[in-house]
């Protein structure tokens, strides 16, 4: 590894390049560049477009580890470009394709919609069982801390599909729903404010939903953001048998707290200067 | 949207069996695969050797066609696979109910999953398999009297 | 939710499969160190010990019900593999009837085995 930061180190970068204009399936095109410490494979790229070769396509966005466009496979490993250091994984060689499990749009560029459609599938949103609450709110829910934890790891997901790159049933099984939608379901099913878990149940508890997954647990080994969604859809099987035993403890309503003047203030809180409109 | 040529990059069945670079869960996962196929294929025909027994028929008795060492041998390899199965099946049982999976947390880099709270159980399941399994060779070695 | 369905029995039955399959490896594999249910002496597979294990109530109701559970949780877990392998509907359907076929014959086959066994022993016992 290069000490100081202005020695560089070639490194070859074989990626799968894919053009359906004009190839029957992806071929290797090897480039050469020169790396100094502390250039991210994203860096790699924008050496290599504005370099060596301008037609080479990937996404990518905010370029730390945020948006979740950049994820690709490097040295066989589903991560994210922007958050990976080339001199971190190679010495020399540097392998990048497109995340696997996925149909190839071009070069290194997944076609996401099918996650995107499972993930939609399963209503990721707040559901509630009286729909007027939602469109004509009265007041505010309340959500304490420890309610707040039970599903907050899980909603860290930057929709990435590293996981979905990385899971050995969707290597094979195109409907399994993946660890993505499945963990944003267990996200919702979880929060005190949602009443949908019936509804995502008819899905999730489908002959390709949480059933399909054996632990193997690289979904979690992978995620770059931590939200191991592993864990969630192991919490989501836990309560598809519970409700399918009908063993379920009843979902406590979720507090309202109803305007400004209904909840119980603080003693040393001063009260709201006087309107002046 | 327009219609743009797709390849398929599904890794198919070759995903299931990985390239040397994954977790040790994930090969926990083949292997049930594995052991839980080759029971099921010795499992199909026990059924039908042994009901032969209600015609008088013993072929896995002293002097039977299952008596020879080739066959007692598979029969040690499908009491290892049971083996193997059964612990990383009550790992799977417990970890798919959700326990020994840890709590949610908040995660901090470097990230710790529920693979590593699980982790001392699949350990443990695989020492109790590995003393089953030892048992096992024991007695197919003929050392038990 | 019906999935769920099939995979928690798949787990219940895993469960039973642990404690009776468990028991009949401790009998028939681990035979030389645990000595169960093997009196006659000798192999625990041998005719004699076999007979004996079949003239005995409890063997051919615990043999039945680890025949049901296994054949439940194999065939099942086959279905499953199968069905990971992202075939057509038609194809799936005709994959569950074929295994529900195999594991109903082979049950009907055990379960004769089984119970003409107990008879055979218990008349040999008595004749």
């Amino acid at each position: 590894m290069p000490e100081d930061s202005q020695t560089t180190r070639p490194i070859n970068f074989h990626i799968s390049r894919y053009n359906p204009e004009r190839d029957r399936k992806p071929y290797v095109q090897t480039y050469t560049i020169p790396v100094r410490a502390g250039m991210t494979v994203l860096d790699g790229l924008h050496y290599i477009k504005e370099n060596l070769d301008a037609s080479l396509a990937w996404r990518y966005s905010c370029r730390m580890g945020v948006c979740g466009s950049c994820g690709m496979l490097l040295n066989g490993h589903p991560t994210l470009a922007c958050n990976t250091q080339i001199l971190h994984i190679a010495t020399k060689d540097l392998t990048v394709s497109p995340l696997p499990n996925f149909e190839i749009i071009r070069d290194l560029v997944p076609d996401l919609l099918t996650m995107f459609e499972k993930h939609r599938s399963l209503r990721p949103y707040i559901v509630r069982a009286d729909e007027a609450e939602i469109n004509d709110p009265q007041g505010e829910f309340y959500q304490s801390p420890a309610e707040l934890e039970r599903y907050l790891q899980f909603s860290y997901c930057i929709k990435c599909g590293c996981c979905m790159a990385a899971c050995p049933t969707l290597a094979t099984d195109a409907r399994y729903l993946g660890p993505m939608p499945l963990s944003a379901a267990e996200r919702y099913n979880l929060d005190t404010r949602d009443d949908g878990r019936g509804d995502r149940n008819a899905q999730t508890g489908s002959a390709h939903g949480a059933s399909r997954c054996h632990y193997a647990g690289e979904c979690s080994r992978v995620c770059p953001k931590g939200v191991d969604p592993a864990k969630a859809i192991q919490y989501l099987k836990r309560q598809l048998v519970l409700d399918y035993l009908h063993l379920a403890r009843r979902k406590k309503p979720c507090q309202k707290l109803h305007g400004p003047g209904q909840a119980k203030p603080l003693p040393n809180i001063p009260a709201a200067p006087a309107k002046t409109v | 949207m327009a219609e743009i040529k797709r390849y398929d990059d599904r890794l198919g069945v070759w995903g299931w069996l990985g390239g040397g670079r994954w977790g040790v869960e994930r090969y926990a996962y083949i292997l049930h695969r594995l052991t839980g196929l080759g029971i099921l294929l010795y499992f199909l025909m026990h059924v039908v050797v042994t009901s032969l027994r209600a015609r008088g028929i013993y072929l896995w008795v002293e002097g039977g066609v299952f008596h020879q060492p080739f066959f007692k041998f598979g029969e040690f390899l499908v009491f290892a696979a049971f083996a193997y199965h059964a612990f990383n099946g009550v790992r799977l049982v417990l970890v798919e109910l959700g326990f020994a999976v840890g709590k949610p947390i908040e995660p901090v880099y470097p990230y710790k999953t529920s693979l590593n709270v699980q982790r001392p159980l699949l350990i443990s399941m695989m020492v109790l398999a590995a003393v089953f399994l030892a048992a096992g060779g024991y007695e197919f070695l003929g050392l038990a009297k | 939710m019906g999935e769920t369905k099939y995979w928690t029995w798949h787990m219940a039955a895993g469960v039973v499969i642990l404690f009776l399959l468990g028991l009949h490896m401790l009998i028939m594999h681990l035979g030389g160190i645990t000595h169960l249910y093997a009196p006659l002496g000798g192999e625990a597979i041998s005719k004699a010990n076999s007979l004996y294990r079949d003239g005995r109530l409890l063997f051919t109701v615990t043999y039945v019900l680890l025949l049901a559970v296994a054949l439940y949780h194999g065939l099942y877990g086959l279905r499953t593999i199968l069905f990971e392998l992202t075939l057509k509907p038609a194809a799936e359907k005709a994959i569950t009837i074929v295994l529900l076929i195999v594991g109903l014959g082979l049950l009907g086959l055990g379960t004769w085995g089984a119970i003409a066994a107990h008879a055979i022993a218990k008349a040999g016992v008595r004749g």
